[in-house]
């Protein structure tokens, strides 16, 4: 039996402990965006957060996950700045397949939050853990300066 | 007046495009595919104000073998240009059709009409919508021709819309690809392939196979091997296991080398694809030349990469056939291929496009849906196949590596006077329906007396290997030599651009070599070779954009380098200007591009292809390269297949030319060729050493300038 909080729901499940985190997600919380990639952990397009690090769920054994929060993509519109991070990529039409994004709206979170103010070699690194073959990087750059605005915009508000 | 796409003729009744559902929305249909490329939110934008409706009322349905038109392949930059064409020319029939029922039913003009969100207003606040019309048979709309070549057109004053692509939310959070679908009592499979795409092997290990956790069953059919299983995190582990327990066997492939050694040195059927003789001024032949250049470029293998591997479900259906979901650029073709393959008629087969990662072309999209439709098929069951990350760097086609040679002379006043260019490359098409044969990697290894078909290059003037190889400039006698090589190392078919992104590199690294030799300014020798005034505009303006004239001296470690194309010669024109820095390696520090693709129908996925064109062409130009040994594909990882970083994303500043008096231009692959040739020049600049062979890496420059002090000016 495994526990852990997936987004917003407390899960208990039997698993093979020494499964992926992936497919976990993928095929027992009925979680798709979490996306298989490589399985090696060099795309990035399987990003989760665990207890608010970012992770590929793809290298991370299922047994990791006990008692951790588990957050990912499809639990975005939940959490507050994973919703203003979503919307600027949606306003700022940051992709063209999509598939490498689910992971990198994670990852973004995780950053802003905990370095709101990063700058844009801090941005740029942490999105080097992703690969994106549309060519969708300015795109997405500008997504995340946005989101960033955003975020310290209603910081500021009473 | 001709009609003005092609779809039109292959679906020629409105009811092939438009249904009208009970629930009084409009189910809009065509062959052109949502590749991540932005293409269902424009034709949605241009069918919805054609009609006078709002995006809010309609379903899209695309690509799906039962109900949509076959609009070929969703390639070649022709979707805007075809399936645009043929949806503004139906909703312009529709509308009109519609609109003389909708004025007769209210006793007034057509011109006293306005149209909003599907509905007619009368000028004395009655109404009727498309669905009342109809459904009162007012008006008999769905055998109404659509190929018509004099249809009455009326204009309707209408609201317009800007559509936002609806689908980026739930491929952001959720279920949205080909990946996500299930099939009730579904299986996983995994193909048993090896390191090159005609690897084989004299057994299969199948006890072996059968014991490894998760596999639940091993199904052969001659060399295709499937595993099979419920628990795809236990087969996908199996399936890498599995791959280290067979011998396998690579087939005999040339050494590797460079492209621009490996390629001349193959069998090739050589050809004169075009000769011009070009304005007979005195004294213009080849021994005239006050300058004549020979110079050689290349660029080698690259992978298609996607981000998601490719992807596919089958069910066998109740007729003995079976149905697949795809993500394949050409539905219909594959449905005709996966039903030759396996003996059934085309009614048997349906074939349903669902989104895939970009495929940038011919990938393993179509691979992956004949392996589940022959494993629904032959074994009857309900399966997903999804690909490794290996399978699609080492099994799926690659784009094919040119060789470009080319010598040009100049006259005394600095014009070209004669342009001879030879191409040596593959068949940059072998998708399913091109040439006799099936164009499936399992059919090749499931049934024994099929191979791949003998290849075929795409003619001139669209040309394979030879896109692009004519050059843009009035360059006097032209000839366009092709060496045709049937055989390669490593498995090619289509990538975005085919041949244009070696040819254009190669021409105009050669115009700047060119301008160099004869002391001219690139900018200025390029206009001195263009007539067409929206070619001369976008160069004009990317100068401008760029502070071009300020650029300093070659030599400095940073580079200018400019390049111009106008994609297959007939469709988008685009001028880039890259700025880079060279130290150990080439830095891309801002990249300037005009394009003008005619009237702009979305300008926001215009722009989105641009920017994406630009960055691959960044990736491919300075990073790609497929590796290979006698024990086959060696980049079979992301490891030792980099690609663009976004550490190294430059800065871009895009600039496009609207001119609505213009045809509306295919433009997703515009800003490849001339991206290669910008940076070539750049670096050039940046280093005072011209590296004629791609990719720009550390390597490729150290190796051009050991050859630089060898050189012999000419």
């Amino acid at each position: 039996m495994i526990h852990l909080q997936h987004n917003q729901s407390n899960i208990s499940l039997s698993a093979d402990p020494q499964g992926d985190l992936l497919h976990f997600l993928r095929d027992k919380c009925a979680d798709a965006s979490v996306r298989f990639g490589c399985g090696s952990g060099h795309c990035g397009a399987c990003t989760v957060l665990i207890d608010g690090q970012a992770q590929n769920a793809c290298s991370t054994p299922v047994w990791s996950g006990e008692g951790r929060h588990i957050q990912t993509a499809q639990g975005l519109p939940e959490d507050k700045v994973g919703r203003v991070v979503l919307a600027a990529f949606v306003e700022e039409q940051a992709a063209q397949c999509g598939y490498c994004i689910s992971g990198i709206l994670v990852r973004i979170t995780g950053l802003l939050k905990q370095h709101l103010d990063a700058d844009e070699a801090q941005i740029k690194e942490t999105l080097s853990r992703h690969l994106c073959r549309c060519g969708a990087h300015a795109r997405i750059l500008r997504a995340v300066r946005l989101a960033q605005k955003n975020l310290q915009h209603a910081n500021t508000l009473p | 007046m001709p009609i003005p796409s092609p779809s039109l003729s292959t679906a020629p009744l409105a009811k092939h495009w438009l249904r009208l559902s009970p629930e009084g929305m409009f189910e809009l249909r065509s062959g052109k595919v949502e590749l991540g490329q932005g293409i269902a939110a424009a034709l949605t934008q241009i069918a919805c104000n054609a009609l006078g409706i709002k995006s809010t009322q309609i379903i899209w349905v695309a690509g799906d073998t039962r109900h949509s038109p076959d609009e070929g392949f969703t390639a070649g930059s022709q979707s805007i240009e075809v399936g645009g064409q043929a949806w503004q020319r139906v909703g312009d029939i529709l509308r009109s059709h519609f609109a003389l029922a909708a004025a007769e039913s209210m006793s007034c003009q057509v011109s006293d009409l306005i149209l909003r969100a599907g509905a007619f207003h009368g000028p004395s606040g009655q109404q009727r919508s498309y669905h009342q019309l109809a459904q009162e048979n007012k008006v008999a709309w769905e055998d109404l021709r659509v190929d018509a070549e004099e249809p009455v057109l009326l204009t309707i004053p209408t609201e317009s819309e800007t559509v936002t692509r609806s689908d980026l939310w739930r491929k952001f959070t959720g279920d949205g690809f080909i990946h996500d679908r299930r099939l009730p009592d579904m299986w996983h499979a995994r193909i048993l392939r090896g390191p090159h795409p005609f690897s084989s092997a004299t057994e299969w290990p199948v006890a072996q196979l059968e014991k490894l956790k998760g596999v639940e069953r091993v199904l052969i059919q001659n060399a295709f091997v499937a595993l099979i299983g419920r628990d795809e995190g236990a087969l996908s582990k199996a399936h890498a296991q599995a791959r280290q327990l067979v011998n396998w066997i690579v087939p005999k492939i040339p050494a590797q080398q460079p492209a621009h050694v490996l390629l001349p040195s193959m069998d090739k059927k050589s050809s004169i694809a075009l000769h011009e003789a070009g304005q007979a001024t005195p004294g213009n032949g080849p021994g005239k030349d006050r300058h004549r250049l020979h110079r050689q470029y290349s660029r080698p293998y690259i992978a298609h990469a996607s981000i998601g591997p490719s992807c596919a479900l089958a069910s066998p259906t109740d007729d003995g056939g079976v149905q697949v979901w795809s993500h394949s650029q050409g539905v219909f073709n594959l449905r005709d291929q996966v039903a030759q393959a396996l003996k059934l008629s085309k009614q048997q087969v349906q074939v349903i496009h669902e989104p895939g990662a970009g495929c940038y072309g011919h990938n393993g999209a179509d691979d992956v849906a004949f392996d589940a439709a022959l494993i629904a098929h032959t074994w009857g069951l309900n399966v997903r196949v999804q690909w490794s990350r290996e399978d699609e760097l080492t099994v799926s086609p690659m784009g094919a590596a040119s060789s470009v040679d080319i010598q040009a002379g100049l006259s005394a006043d600095g014009h070209i006077q004669n342009w001879h260019v030879q191409v040596w490359s593959h068949a940059h098409v072998n998708r399913p329906g091109w040439g006799n044969g099936l164009q499936l990697l399992g059919a090749w290894q499931a049934l024994p007396d099929e191979n791949p078909p003998e290849p075929k290059d795409m003619p001139l003037p669209a040309g394979g290997g030879l896109r692009n190889a004519v050059p843009a400039y009035e360059v006097g006698e032209l000839t366009v030599e092709h060496h045709f090589l049937e055989s390669s190392p490593v498995r090619v078919s289509a990538l975005r651009s085919l041949g244009a992104h070696a040819n254009v590199f190669a021409i105009e690294c050669l115009m700047d070599e060119l301008s160099e030799v004869s002391d001219q300014d690139p900018v200025a020798f390029r206009l001195k070779h263009l007539a067409d005034p929206r070619a001369r505009h976008v160069v004009q303006k990317v100068a401008e954009m760029s502070n071009w004239h300020a650029r300093g001296n070659a030599g400095s470690g940073i580079g200018y380098g400019m390049a111009y194309g106008r994609y297959k010669n007939k469709a988008g024109y685009c001028a880039l200007v890259a700025k880079v820095e060279v130290s150990e390696r080439v830095k891309v520090l801002k990249v300037w591009a005009c394009v003008d693709a005619g009237k702009v129908v979305h300008l926001d996925g215009l722009r989105n292809q641009i920017e994406g064109g630009i960055l691959q062409a960044i990736s491919w130009s300075l990073h790609e390269s497929v590796q290979w040994s006698d024990q086959g594909i060696g980049s079979n990882v992301w490891e030792n297949y980099p690609i663009l970083s976004f550490l190294d994303v430059p800065e871009l500043d895009i600039h496009v030319v609207n001119d609505p008096s213009n045809p509306s231009l295919g433009s997703g692959e515009v800003v490849t060729g001339p991206c290669a040739g910008a940076l070539g020049n750049a670096v050039a600049h940046a280093l005072g050493i011209r590296a004629r062979h791609l990719p720009l890496t550390p390597e490729n420059l150290m190796l051009a300038m050991d050859q630089s002090h060898d050189q012999v000016p000419s």
